[in-house]
């Protein structure tokens, strides 16, 4: 016969039990949290972006959109190009009007809503502009949020997302810190960058890389200590986005900006 | 145990058993764990071949080399080498069987997107040679004065 006492007891001990979640029994392995490079494999794709030589022509946002079927007039991009212009009154203005598949052929700057910012060259103080992409994150947390296991990470590093898995919950929309997922207009699935996985398995460079004629964009190799690629990230001066978010992204910047986000 | 437990535990257990006979129809065989773990490596192996079967449409410009020799070595000794030719002419795809014939984008608009004047410092744009669209010979196709393969007047 069991007294109220224990009774009691064992309800408390197992409910407590019940709620310890598993991870917390986990020991962590300090290796698991630095960056996989050690891993099985040849090859982990990254990318540089060398925000000094790009002018905003466009040409990299316009090649990804044919390359990759997505609908040229819908206001939704892979990649696009960030507009940045501080002002000698200390404003900071920031545009990507269509995401810059037209490039940008005017100085006013696109508030949104239909309203614009004259702004006179005189009164420029610094401007740049800065190519996004997807980071194809080492700890991508588009993928954690996935419920379904329709994105996931390739074993050479690419996010990747299965559109006859997706089931269009956009919980990956909202978990990438760099807003660089959107819904596809016509498959009705999360749509991002991937790298041009097509493309960089055959051996070619991405269609953005290829399109831009002026060399800020690289991809290669981290793996591969000859890669250009890697003796720029080793050796130069470079910099990731929102780093404090434990993402670790693969897409580093040369001229970083702390404006920049 | 009396039948009254028995009866809803074998309701339950057929349940549970059709639950996993459908499962195994349903979910792909390939769906499962791998690389680093359940976190990031859960998902269906084939799709990895599915995105590596994208059909490539920028074909790059040794494409062009052998059938416009003439355009590609033009283009080499000017200020537009850098620039593809598909992106003016668009993607090649698997040009010249299909498409027979490129579209080419001659608009004023692609001649601005790297020429019209935005002066900004610590940007290579400021060192590019511009015009003001509005003043220079407005309405008319630039390609109408320039030729995109060779654009320096002085140099036709």
């Amino acid at each position: 016969m069991i007294t109220r006492r224990d009774f009691l007891k064992y309800t408390v001990k197992g409910a407590a039990g019940l709620a310890l979640p598993l991870a917390a029994l986990e020991i962590i392995d300090s290796k698991k949290l630095l960056a996989d490079i050690s891993g099985p494999g040849k090859v982990r794709w990254a990318f540089v972006v060398d925000t000094y030589k790009c002018v905003g022509c466009g040409l990299c946002v316009k090649a990804c959109k044919l390359e990759n079927e997505v609908p040229y007039d819908a206001n939704a991009t892979r990649t696009w190009v960030e507009r940045y212009v501080d002002t000698k009154e200390g404003k900071l203005y920031a545009d990507t009007p269509k995401g810059a598949r037209d490039g940008f052929t005017t100085n006013k700057i696109d508030l949104g809503l239909g309203k614009f910012q004259d702004i006179k060259n005189d009164d420029i103080q610094r401007a740049f502009f800065v190519p996004k992409l997807c980071n194809q994150c080492e700890n991508p947390p588009c993928v954690q949020a996935c419920p379904v296991g329709a994105t996931y990470q390739t074993p050479d590093g690419v996010v990747l997302i299965d559109r006859t898995w997706c089931i269009g919950c956009g919980y990956c929309i909202m978990a990438c810190p760099y807003g660089a997922r959107f819904f596809h207009p016509k498959y009705k699935t999360a749509e991002k960058c991937n790298f041009c996985y097509h493309r960089i398995t055959k051996g070619l460079k991405t269609a953005c890389v290829q399109a831009c004629p002026f060399g800020a964009r690289m991809i290669g190799n981290i793996k591969d200590p000859d890669d250009p690629v890697t003796k720029i990230i080793k050796t130069e001066r470079v910099g990731v986005l929102k780093s404090e978010f434990g993402t670790k992204p693969q897409v580093y910047y040369i001229g970083l900006e702390e404006e920049v986000s | 145990m009396g039948s009254h437990v028995w009866r809803p535990l074998f309701v339950i257990i057929v349940l549970v058993i059709a639950i996993l006979i459908s499962r195994f129809f349903i979910v792909p065989h390939d769906f499962g764990i791998r690389g680093k773990g359940y976190m990031y490596g859960w998902y269906r192996e084939g799709n990895i071949e599915d995105w590596k079967n994208v059909k490539v449409k920028y074909q790059g410009k040794d494409y062009c080399k052998d059938c416009h020799a003439d355009k590609f070595e033009s283009i080499l000794n000017s200020p537009h080498a850098i620039i593809q030719c598909e992106n003016c002419h668009g993607p090649a795809l698997d040009h010249p069987s299909d498409p027979p014939k490129l579209a080419i984008d001659r608009s004023r608009a692609t001649c601005f997107r790297c020429h019209y004047p935005l002066p900004y410092p610590s940007s290579g744009r400021a060192k590019i040679k511009s015009v003001d669209p509005d003043t220079h010979n407005a309405g008319i196709e630039c390609s109408t004065c320039h030729n995109p393969h060779k654009p320096n007047l002085a140099a036709q």
